[in-house]
């Protein structure tokens, strides 16, 4: 079993996108996998300090799947996802500072302390949030992929999910719109194999996969291991082909795993409904930062040294972040009212005429 | 001045937009090959092409998220909603997504969309297809809305809410689609926020939106040829942004005001209108602010009743009597 599982995943390695890779670029694969476990170990940290509010859904176990998507994007990419949404943020290149500022509930967050942790935002790394409502976004990312089509440009929208977003309407008929008139999105179900607290086995039925149920559409699809960064690579690699070459859109399931529980209000996620030996055998056997690791180490690509120097640098800089968040100050009492319309803003004619508020 | 039906004065408003600006796009059920189900965009779909007159399947949540999708990377969709109604299946894609966007990513994301189709009951079409939401909808900041009475603002309010780059939820009307008005041939545009005085007067305020305007404007000759009284017409055209002082100019002259409105009584439009006038005119009123909105229950079907259960200018004549 072991070592069939091994070819396997020398057969990733071997596939175009990834046999190309240079020695730098795997340590950087595996420096942004390392840099997402620290931000959010440290927002652990902080949420327990009570340095932040509301809810924080923690991305450790998943590096794997938004590293590896975001790594391929090109320019005309686009990404967007669902409130699980650090690590896709810190994979488009968000900083580390402007994520934790935004956790603080800060004016020097990415989203000015309006947000917070399911809201983040970069549209100028093509990264359009960081949406709470489950399976809201899913017809955004089908919009954006529309609206790329529309231009004419030849680009790809990723549209990530989890396992629970699949059973929400909106999700079919995005499906249904995508086929029909051939848009360039593909949707990343992340399966960490369960929905809040209810099982896959106990929130879905299916017949042998989520992804499967793009079949009634006519769409594309495929299921793939996330342990493995290559594995997911290859993946979507043919999924972004498709959306370029063809224009037409993908439904992905990616199997992986969270470790700590779908927020971190969620007490029962360990001895609950999942048991303790479950969450162990993943971080022992299955985690994706310490497989793809092992791997750079044994074809000589890393050293321990080298490991050792990026974890302390990611640590390092989730600490920094922590500090620049805990030190800036927090928004204006009349930000409050800001942000709310463009013309307002701008204070364009638009935005001069009529009374847009009514506190007063 | 071309006298034309209120559905072709918006049919010119989104040809006008399109030829100006290629990124308008007319998206929804039945608004391309079938001309739509109200014949509001007919024509459109042969002059533009499918590219940028397209039918949608009937998946309002599915059409109206993927507009505001492509809003946000420029895109200036016009989704009609067949019947604004149908909204409440979209309700997540309009309250959480086209309102909330820019504020959650601190103003980096705008949403340039128009959500258009009729709000409006009296067409015997049962409860589910005779809502009026526009006093939930402006409720929500970051929304826009728009109810416009006439063909002449139907055109230009639309012009405006195309090119505006916030979501502006348009509010149109079966019974006004076939009313005909007198429409300028050169460009025009009238901005969202700006009142329209229908008609000049000096012994109360009839404040309205949408048909209910025209319903004042007709109670207003009521009044004039069998009572005496000489009722002012305000329209507000817009609720959101709203042009208070238009209002509070109207009733600082007459000192008195109903508000009338189709929509329901509770937190109505009127409510709000209300509430402000006892605030900041309350010295100015020689009468309390009287309301009166569409009778408090789901809209009945039996065509008779539904006629008794909108404002007639009859209700409202005998609603100013009461304070004149």
């Amino acid at each position: 079993m072991a070592s069939a599982a091994k070819a396997k995943q020398l057969d990733f390695a071997k596939t175009p996108i990834n046999s190309k890779l240079s020695a730098q670029q795997k340590v950087r694969l595996l420096t942004e996998m390392v840099r997402i476990r620290r931000f959010e170990t440290e927002s652990l940290r902080q949420y327990q300090a009570k340095k932040m509010g509301g809810f924080l859904h923690l991305y450790n176990g998943q590096e794997s799947v938004a590293v590896g998507c975001v790594s391929l994007m090109g320019d005309d990419d686009h990404v967007i996802t669902a409130y699980r949404d650090h690590g896709h943020a810190l994979a488009v290149g968000m900083t580390m500072n402007e994520c934790m500022a935004e956790l603080f509930g800060k004016v020097t967050g990415c989203s000015k302390g309006k947000g917070g942790s399911m809201h983040f935002f970069a549209p100028d790394k093509n990264y359009w949030g960081g949406h709470g409502i489950v399976a809201g976004q899913t017809p955004l990312g089908l919009g954006l992929a529309f609206a790329l089509k529309y231009k004419g440009v030849k680009g790809a929208a990723m549209c990530f999910m989890g396992d629970g977003a699949v059973n929400q309407g909106c999700f079919y008929e995005s499906l249904n719109m995508a086929a029909l008139f051939d848009i360039p999105v593909i949707y990343i179900i992340e399966n960490n194999g369960y929905s809040m607290g209810t099982s896959l086995a106990r929130s879905s039925s299916f017949k042998s996969c989520l992804a499967e149920r793009a079949e009634g559409f006519n769409i594309a699809w495929g299921q793939c291991n996330g342990t493995d960064i290559y594995e997911v690579r290859a993946n979507v690699q043919t999924a972004i082909e498709r959306a370029h070459n063809e224009s037409k859109p993908t439904v992905l399931e990616i199997a992986t795993y969270r470790y700590y529980g779908h927020s971190v209000a969620d007490a029962k996620h360990t001895g609950g409904y999942r048991q303790k030996e479950e969450i162990e055998n993943y971080k022992q056997n299955h985690d994706p930062i310490q497989i793809f690791k092992r791997r750079l180490l044994e074809e000589g690509t890393l050293t321990e040294e080298q490991y050792e120097q990026l974890d302390e640098a990611a640590k390092a800089e989730a600490a920094t972040a922590a500090q620049f968040a805990d030190e800036s100050p927090i928004p204006s009492e009349e930000s409050i009212t800001q942000d709310v319309y463009f013309e307002v803003d701008r204070q364009t004619e638009a935005g001069r005429t009529g009374k847009h508020f009514f506190n007063s | 001045m071309a006298l034309i039906e209120y559905r072709d004065a918006l049919n010119q408003a989104f040809a006008e937009e399109m030829e100006r600006d290629p990124n308008v796009v007319l998206m929804g059920e039945e608004v391309a090959e079938y001309d739509g189900a109200y014949k509001v965009t007919r024509g459109l779909w042969q002059r533009f092409g499918s590219k940028r007159v397209m039918d949608t399947p009937i998946s309002e949540a599915g059409f109206i998220g993927m507009g505001i999708g492509a809003s946000m990377l420029g895109i200036r969709p016009v989704m009609e909603l067949m019947f604004w109604s149908f909204a409440a299946v979209a309700w997540d894609q309009i309250i959480n997504n086209a309102a909330q966007v820019r504020y959650m990513s601190g103003g980096l994301i705008n949403c340039p969309i128009v959500i258009r189709g009729p709000a409006n009951g009296g067409t015997n079409v049962g409860a589910t297809h005779s809502h009026n939401h526009e006093n939930f909808l402006a409720n929500i900041p970051g929304l826009k809305v728009v109810c416009p009475a006439t063909a002449y603002d139907a055109k230009g309010l639309m012009k405006s809410a195309i090119r505006d780059n916030d979501p502006v939820m348009f509010m149109e009307n079966t019974l006004l689609y076939g009313e005909k008005g007198e429409v300028p041939e050169e460009e025009y545009l009238i901005p969202l926020g700006k009142a329209d005085v229908k008609r000049e007067g000096t012994d109360i305020s009839l404040i309205a939106h949408g048909r209910a305007a025209l319903t004042a404007l007709k109670a207003a000759e009521l009044l004039a040829a069998e009572h005496n009284i000489n009722a002012e017409v305000v329209d507000l055209r817009s609720i959101r942004p709203l042009d208070e002082e238009a209002i509070l100019a109207s009733v600082r002259k007459t000192h008195r005001a109903v508000y009338i409105e189709e929509n329901k009584p509770f937190c109505g439009v009127g409510a709000q209108i209300a509430s402000m006038l006892q605030e900041k005119a309350f010295d100015d009123l020689d009468a309390p602010v009287l309301r009166i909105s569409s009778m408090d229950a789901p809209a009945i079907y039996s065509p008779e009743l539904e006629k008794k259960q909108l404002p007639r200018p009859l209700d409202i004549v005998e609603k100013v009597l009461s304070i004149c």
